[in-house]
């Protein structure tokens, strides 16, 4: 029999209606959330294997993600063809992704044909094929990406960063590999990173749609029960590196790309509400945030900034970016820099911490629009190690910081001296300062 | 080209639903038109105003004047501060943002449903009251000079791009990109948007679409008070644009820069377009699409190229008619290291050449045709896209009832006339081909 939950946590938001989120546990043992919608007839699933691409092994940078891009490339009696034609033939459509902290698995399937989706999903995810012509023909589209990404002004000015910011730590080399490393890689080295990342000990599962929680419970027994038990071992924490400054990498272009940033704060730290309040106040993407507004809407440097609070499983980092043409790039850092102290000593105005509230609050439930989404919202929250009831006392949350809470945690925060600037392009008057 | 970094519209040609998609529609006095999707699942609502004015409708020396104005209608009006609106919404808990194409452009607020009143309230204000001050619409052309930069100039595939489409429409200002050429750019001024404004931006102009949880009369009721006082443009005329000649030559252009890391060839075809009560050629021509490059793995140029030879890294085909005027029928191949674009080229040609004489392989058509009716059933999931899907249709043209039919019409194209219209659309005298290169400072 399959155990349920018997209390439901009920979603009630001001003006809105209730969302259900039911906890599932497969007889099996493995644990879900669902939202039951019978408006449509099929189910949006999210998986998530935390790991990612930083399970790598030495020298095996790559190996995660190329494993992540072959697993629909031929599973069981099917080859890459067979697998493809069988999956559009039931209309299912699935997406796997790699991240640095997690495998990504997102799948839609008709409530018609779900039995045959699901075993043809399972065959992806336990049997998957691994054929070499397969692994060589992928391996030449992730070594065409590399390329790109070698021309390409924004991932230039990731890597950099990264590689200041955390060196030798998997979080400070592209989860993509090398070109060497990617080319290095044998079939054998595939094979021990599907075991590696996708394991029991490591699975996070929600659902939306057009099932039922004892269906459900059928469904991750069959598709998760042959997995191993456990995975390859999690990283460890990375230390932060990077001091203040500014790093110039050529590039011929005349807009320069410029991302910037320091070091952040964990997602349960107590702060973390009123940093998320902060960073929304200086950096979110609307048109009302500081730096947009200063930098955009009153000087025209850009046509967009915006900066985000990036909790990682091992490293916390507050980031920004915007593009500017190489003229302006100089006084551009220079109003970043300025706005980061002024709120780091500052604070924010009782008027933009109510007006940044009733947007956060008023938001949230739009993400609930549709079992897509749904699914997303709820396998993120599970990942995050946040309980069943987040989503009703999350707002609450948001609304018991203070004015003074949040000058307190700007103060903590915000570091002007330790923001790095890493500028790719031929700014003007900008020259690296170590 | 929205007016968001990072924000983008997908318009799925293939997203229909058949019969469980209905709508309300009416006209209010003043011109307006307005459609009313229902979906009560989640209390949320999208509201979009769409103008039948897009940067095809530009006059000769303006380009890029039409994604200008849609910048500037942020900048407020007699009752709303510049950047106040947006603020607004985000202080409801909504988002808002805007898009400009060769055919329309359009608004939209998506936001919780009881809101929906103060979103007419603002909405219908910049309609007829923008007040743009001289400070403003300067700052704001360095913004989308930025603009051109950064997702232009910046990137050597949508320059290559943009001089494609300039070399494949001889007539239609289709050839002219969307941000506008540069230097005419720098030369918009406030008189400029000014005039575009105060001619297009009209309820006799303009389509309202409200999807979500809302009733078609508490809609009306809204509409009628917000947008029913406001003052037609009088006189405007139907939208007339030059057609294209017949094309007769083929042609050929390249594009080197030294930021190219993954050379490929590209062929535009000009290709018809989805017209209303006339949608069967259009149709035929998705289905083509998703037959030669609909997938990475089993249609015809992915298996010929990636899979049967080792000739191509990625190769697709792409259509979309859903335009007023000449659609684009593209075909491209990334060729694998030591292909030459030579080789790619004439490997795609002969896989055209292949499939025109073997025609279409009654399993992969068999595939498309149930991928495209549980299309329908997902995009059910998707209430924006479908708000987009009746206010693209309607801003270029079409009717509520083409919208309707064209999952039929989907459903009923015949092997017969894919072949047909791709015996039709591939005609190199109607074609450019682009290749894009390294340019690593020797002759090619």
């Amino acid at each position: 029999m399959i155990r349920l939950a018997i209390a439901f946590v009920l979603l009630a938001f001001p003006a809105l209606a209730e969302i259900k989120i039911e906890p599932v546990t497969s007889p099996g043992g493995i644990k879900a959330w669902l939202v039951q919608d019978k408006g449509i007839p099929f189910t949006a699933l999210e998986i998530l294997f935390r790991g990612g691409t930083s399970l790598d092994g030495p020298g095996k940078r790559g190996a995660v993600n190329l494993m992540t891009a072959l697993i629909e490339e031929g599973a069981g009696d099917l080859d890459s063809q067979g697998f493809a034609a069988a999956r559009d033939g039931l209309a299912a459509e699935f997406n796997f992704r790699s991240g640095t902290d997690s495998v990504g698995v997102s799948a839609k399937f008709l409530t018609e044909n779900r039995d045959a989706a699901i075993d043809l999903l399972r065959s992806a995810l336990v049997n998957p094929r691994f054929d070499q012509v397969a692994v060589d023909r992928v391996r030449g589209q992730v070594i065409a990406n590399l390329q790109s990404n070698e021309k390409d002004p924004g991932t230039l000015a990731g890597e950099a960063f990264n590689r200041m910011a955390f060196g030798a730590h998997p979080y400070g080399s592209s989860g993509d590999g090398t070109i060497d490393s990617v080319t290095a890689l044998t079939r054998d080295d595939i094979i021990a990173a599907h075991k590696g990342a996708l394991a029991h000990d490591r699975i996070y599962v929600a659902a939306a749609g057009d099932i039922s929680a004892a269906e459900l419970g059928l469904l991750l027994d069959k598709l998760f029960g042959d997995l191993p038990k456990t995975g390859a071992p999690l990283p460890t924490r990375a230390n932060w590196t990077l001091k203040g400054g500014v790093t110039v990498q050529d590039f011929p272009t005349p807009q320069s790309t410029i991302l910037f940033g320091q070091e952040g704060i964990k997602r349960d730290d107590p702060d973390f509400f009123a940093a998320y309040i902060l960073n929304e106040v200086l950096g979110g993407g609307r048109f009302s945030a500081r730096l947009m507004t200063e930098v955009r809407e009153k000087r025209g440097f850009t046509y967009g900034i915006g900066t985000s609070l990036v909790p990682m499983d091992q490293a916390e980092m507050m980031v920004g970016q915007f593009a500017s043409k190489n003229a302006s790039v100089g006084d551009a850092i220079k109003v970043v820099r300025d706005e980061w102290a002024k709120m780091a000593t500052g604070g924010v105005t009782a008027e933009e911490m109510a007006a940044t509230k009733t947007y956060l609050t008023g938001s949230y439930p739009l993400r609930f629009d549709g079992n897509g989404q749904i699914a997303q919202v709820l396998v993120g929250m599970q990942m995050e190690g946040l309980p069943i009831d987040y989503a009703v006392t999350r707002n609450a949350q948001i609304e018991a910081v203070t004015l003074d809470d949040l000058k307190r945690v700007a103060a903590r925060l915000l570091k002007p001296d330790a923001l790095r600037f890493v500028v790719v392009g031929q700014p003007v008057g900008v020259t690296s300062t170590d | 080209m929205p007016r968001r970094l990072g924000y983008m519209l997908a318009f799925a040609v293939l997203t229909t639903a058949a019969q469980a998609d209905t709508v309300t529609s009416f006209q209010l006095e003043i011109g307006l038109d307005v459609v009313v999707k229902e979906d009560h699942r989640a209390p949320v609502v999208t509201q979009m105003v769409w103008y039948r004015a897009g940067a095809a409708d530009e006059v000769a020396g303006k380009s890029g004047i039409a994604h200008f104005l849609e910048h500037l209608m942020f900048k407020g009006t007699d009752d709303v501060g510049p950047g106040e609106l947006s603020a607004i919404v985000e202080a409801q808990g909504g988002n808002d943002n805007a898009f400009t194409t060769w055919d329309y452009t359009a608004y939209f607020q998506h936001v919780a449903a009881d809101r929906l009143d103060l979103m007419m309230k603002l909405e219908a204000d910049r309609m007829r009251d923008l007040r743009l001050a001289e400070a403003d619409v300067k700052t704001e052309l360095q913004v989308i000079l930025e603009e051109r930069s950064q997702r232009t100039d910046s990137d050597p595939g949508a320059l290559l791009t943009e001089q494609v489409d300039a070399a494949l429409f001889q007539n239609l200002r289709y050839g002219v990109p969307i941000i506008g050429w540069r230097h005419e750019m720098e030369t918009l001024n406030r008189d400029d948007a000014l005039a575009w404004y105060s001619r297009y931006y009209a309820p006799n102009n303009a389509i309202l679409v409200v999807a979500g949880d809302v009733l078609p009369d508490d809609v009306r009721k809204m509409a009628e008070a917000h947008y029913g006082p406001l003052k037609p443009t009088p006189g405007l005329m139907p939208r007339v644009r030059p057609s294209e000649p017949p094309q007769l030559s083929e042609r050929r252009l390249t594009l080197s820069d030294e930021r190219v890391s993954q050379p490929y060839v590209s062929r535009n075809y000009l290709a018809r377009e989805r017209n209303t009560g006339d949608q069967k050629k259009a149709a035929a021509l998705v289905i083509l699409a998703q037959l030669l490059g609909g997938s990475g793995t089993t249609s015809v140029m992915a298996r010929a190229l990636q899979f049967d030879t080792q000739t191509a890294v990625y190769s697709s085909a792409f259509y979309d008619g859903t335009s007023i005027d000449s659609a684009t029928f593209g075909l491209a191949v990334v060729p694998v290291p030591g292909v030459s674009l030579q080789q790619a080229e004439d490997a795609m040609d002969g896989v055209i050449a292949k499939f025109l004489k073997d025609g279409v392989e009654p399993k992969a058509f068999a595939r498309i045709k149930t991928q495209i009716a549980a299309a329908d059933i997902y995009a059910r999931d998707d209430i924006g896209g479908l708000a987009n899907k009746y206010g693209e249709a309607l801003a270029i043209g079409l009717t509520i009832k083409d919208v309707q039919d064209w999952p039929g019409i989907l459903a009923a194209v015949t092997p017969e006339e894919v072949m047909s219209a791709a015996a039709e659309v591939f005609d190199k005298r109607s074609a450019v081909t682009g290749w894009l290169l390294k340019d690593e400072g020797v002759a090619q």
